[in-house]
């Protein structure tokens, strides 16, 4: 009997956990801030302007003060892709920093975990709940056309962030978002100029398969590969975007190749796991070392690793995108038009004693600069 | 002749026999592409490490191998399958960092509690994990796929929330030692071989192995004779929550940070592939855990010759599946069944002879 109750107990305590779990994911991201001391919101608004351009900030406190007084909060959905890594986490960090409750915004934020059947019906239950709104950063770029035709049919503008659909544009109000392909063609292009002429054997490590942020910087670096007549991709293989993956290719090329110079990480997390099996196997990288890691991303403890020169070239994704988003939905509530597309500045960034004309010379003052 | 007839009547060949032609691939491709013929097989100490395929199959197979040890006792006791075993991994990796880093830090280079009690408490939410699973099978009846499929979507939630949603990295080298090298010797590879050592020791000295059997073979008759069917049916799904917490802990040590989102991703499918690749029915019943072990090494040797043959990330997918099909259907009772008739028609024919 006793032995009953205990589990009985245990049953219900599990029970209240999940659903707390359920409950915080899925309720508005921007219900815990008046919880916290006053203080605390007002100096993360502050900061996040401040990483937008100039111009939009003056923009930004005059839309705090109009839903203020018309006392109406405009409901925006984000169906994020998941928190796969850490630029993810700074990026979705942003979006619930710039669309709060103090900014007049009602955030509906759901990290869809990755999961690409998950993320439709995130979008579907936005529709129902007639959100003003939608943001979708797509997990994968195929098999949009049917929910953003629901979207259009509801009357609800739809925003792609981050990554692209393969969907005809008229379905979705604006895209925005980095260019994939010139960051692996500035990639590319840095390494044209740091190798100077010589032979370069690459192996790549590519992202999760299908992503359009694997497809364009595969695409962009193996334009400037095409340009150069002495570089040979010996292998490319998916490292899904994580540092476990990264690893275990990193293991068995190093196994399938002797002679590689030029190791391509398609994202920080990759490269942290390619840099462990080259510690492991005694294979030198970096500016002292034999072996060039390019990496993409450019989060915070990536581009400590290109300060202390072991990942020579990191391009940036630059995460800080929601300002760009306010911008077109403000444009949008104003009643202008948009563009069908808008471009999220990125910048790549070296190891310090390198200078690059693609490229910033990476030092501590610039680390300290960097908002994530 | 006799001599090959014992062999091919043995338990562990068709399981065995599959893994040698996984690996004949590599012999073939090898040698068509003018290589040693086994150098896929080569072993040799490189940088102070055991260095080679081989190794890297047994070290990256070991949380595989450590979670078929309790899927094959679920899977015996149940005739059911524990789907929530890579939220479980997540979860257990993600309490003993958040202990070890302290919650909402996400990158520390000091223990906030010692090691043993970040690691404790992963294994220990695991187990609950675990009795919570075996509670729903055991106690409330209900099917395991449903039981577990709710720890399959909570438990990697609860384990971001433990995280405050973040990757946290613990870079302390006794941390890092067990995803890392003993010695010479990958640590994984020694904690998967302790766990198997052990759990073979455990089912064959005891009656333990023989009650489960006799449970999954029909409950109630064993209920009847005298077991608590419910406890051993409970007892195996804790046992299957502890496996799941060790390679959690495993996982989470070799990247040395609680990547909760990525950690164990789609590995239940793995542990019940290798379940299924080892010889076992998952109708329950008899079990064969030294098969599940086998099958749970085949599939990582699959994922390690596709890397090797280069084969594109894209299609790499379907090429696994050609081979876990080839596998599954060469254990099939229906050629086993063809088999047995060849031989049966070549002894009558030699009779008649």
């Amino acid at each position: 009997m006793k032995k009953k109750l205990v589990g009985a107990l245990m049953c219900v305590a599990m029970t209240a956990t999940m659903l707390a779990g359920c409950g915080s994911s899925s309720e508005p991201a921007a219900a815990p801030a008046p919880a916290e001391p006053a203080a605390a919101p007002a100096q993360t608004q502050a900061a996040a302007p401040a990483e937008t351009t100039p111009a939009e900030a003056p923009a930004e406190t005059q839309a705090a003060a109009e839903p203020a007084a018309s006392g109406e909060a405009i409901k925006v959905g984000f169906a994020q892709v998941g928190h796969e890594s850490d630029w993810r986490a700074a990026n979705t960090k942003n979006y619930q920093d710039t669309f709060s409750a103090a900014n007049g915004y009602e955030l509906s934020f759901v990290d869809c975990d990755n999961d690409h059947a998950v993320q439709i019906e995130t979008v579907r239950g936005f529709i129902e709940q007639e959100l003003d709104y939608i943001c979708i950063a797509p997990i994968q770029s195929a098999g949009w056309d049917t929910v953003l035709q629901e979207a259009q049919d509801a009357g609800i503008p739809v925003l792609i962030v981050d990554r692209a659909v393969d969907a005809d544009a008229s379905l979705y109000t604006t895209a925005l978002g980095c260019d994939m392909v010139a960051e692996g063609e500035a990639a590319g292009n840095w390494l044209a100029e740091y190798l100077n002429g010589e032979d370069a054997n690459i192996l790549v490590i590519e992202g999760s398969v299908g992503a359009s942020a694997t497809l364009g910087r595969t695409e962009g670096f193996n334009n400037i590969v095409a340009q150069n007549s002495n570089w040979t991709v010996l292998d490319s293989q998916s490292g899904d975007f994580t540092q476990a993956g990264g690893q275990e290719v990193m293991e068995s090329f190093i196994k399938s190749y002797s002679d590689f110079n030029v190791v391509v990480c398609q994202n920080d997390n990759e490269a942290y796991g390619a840099m462990d099996a080259m510690d492991a196997a005694g294979i030198t990288y970096g500016t002292d070392g034999d072996v060039i890691i390019i990496s993409f991303d450019a989060t915070h403890d990536g581009l400590q690793y290109t300060l202390d020169g072991k990942i020579t070239c990191n391009v940036e994704c630059n995460p800080l995108q929601a300002g760009f988003a306010e911008g077109v939905i403000k444009k949008l509530e104003a009643g202008e038009s948009v563009d069908a597309w808008t471009l999220v500045e990125d910048e790549a960034f070296v190891s310090p004693g390198i200078e690059s004309s693609y490229a910033v010379t990476m030092s501590q003052e610039v680390l300290d600069g960097r908002a994530y | 002749m006799d001599k090959v007839k014992k062999l091919t009547k043995m338990k562990l060949f068709l399981p065995i026999f599959s893994m040698i032609l996984v690996m004949m691939i590599n012999v073939i491709y090898d040698i068509a592409s003018g290589n040693p013929p086994f150098g896929f097989f080569s072993i040799s100490i490189n940088n102070g490490i055991l260095y080679g395929r081989l190794i890297d199959i047994l070290n990256r197979g070991s949380e595989v191998a450590i979670l078929a040890i309790g899927m094959t006792l679920v899977v015996s006791a149940s005739a059911g399958t524990d789907i929530s075993v890579g939220s479980v991994m997540s979860l257990s990796g993600g309490m003993c960092c958040m202990l070890l880093a302290g919650y909402g830090v996400t990158n520390v280079s000091n223990y906030a509690v010692p090691l043993w009690v970040g690691m404790l408490a992963g294994i220990a939410i695991a187990c609950v994990c675990g009795l919570f699973n075996g509670f729903l099978v055991a106690y409330m009846n209900i099917q395991p796929m449903v039981a577990t499929l709710i720890l399959w979507s909570a438990g990697r939630a609860i384990g971001l929330l433990l995280c405050n949603s973040n990757i946290v990295y613990v870079r302390v080298p006794s941390f890092q030692f067990f995803g890392g090298y003993c010695g010479i010797i990958p640590t994984p590879i020694i904690i998967a071989a302790v766990c198997v050592a052990i759990a073979s020791v455990a089912l064959k000295s005891t009656a333990l192995g023989t009650y489960i059997q006799s449970v999954g073979i029909n409950k109630r008759a064993s209920r009847i004779s005298g077991f608590n069917s419910a406890k051993i049916i409970l007892l195996c799904y804790v046992i299957c929550g502890l496996c799941a917490g060790i390679a959690g802990l495993v996982a989470t040590c070799r990247i040395y940070s609680a990547d909760t989102n990525n950690i164990g991703l789609n590995m239940e499918l793995d542990a019940i592939l290798a379940v299924a690749l080892g010889g076992n029915s998952l109708g329950g019943g008899k079990f064969n855990l030294a098969g599940s072990i086998i099958g749970a090494y085949t599939i990582q040797a699959i994922t390690t010759t596709l890397y090797a043959l280069g084969v594109s990330s894209a299609q790499a997918p379907v090429f696994k599946a050609i081979v876990v099909i080839l596998i599954v259907v060469i254990q099939s009772q229906p050629v086993k069944d063809y088999f047995k008739k060849l031989s049966a028609k070549k002894a009558v024919a030699k009779e008649v002879a």
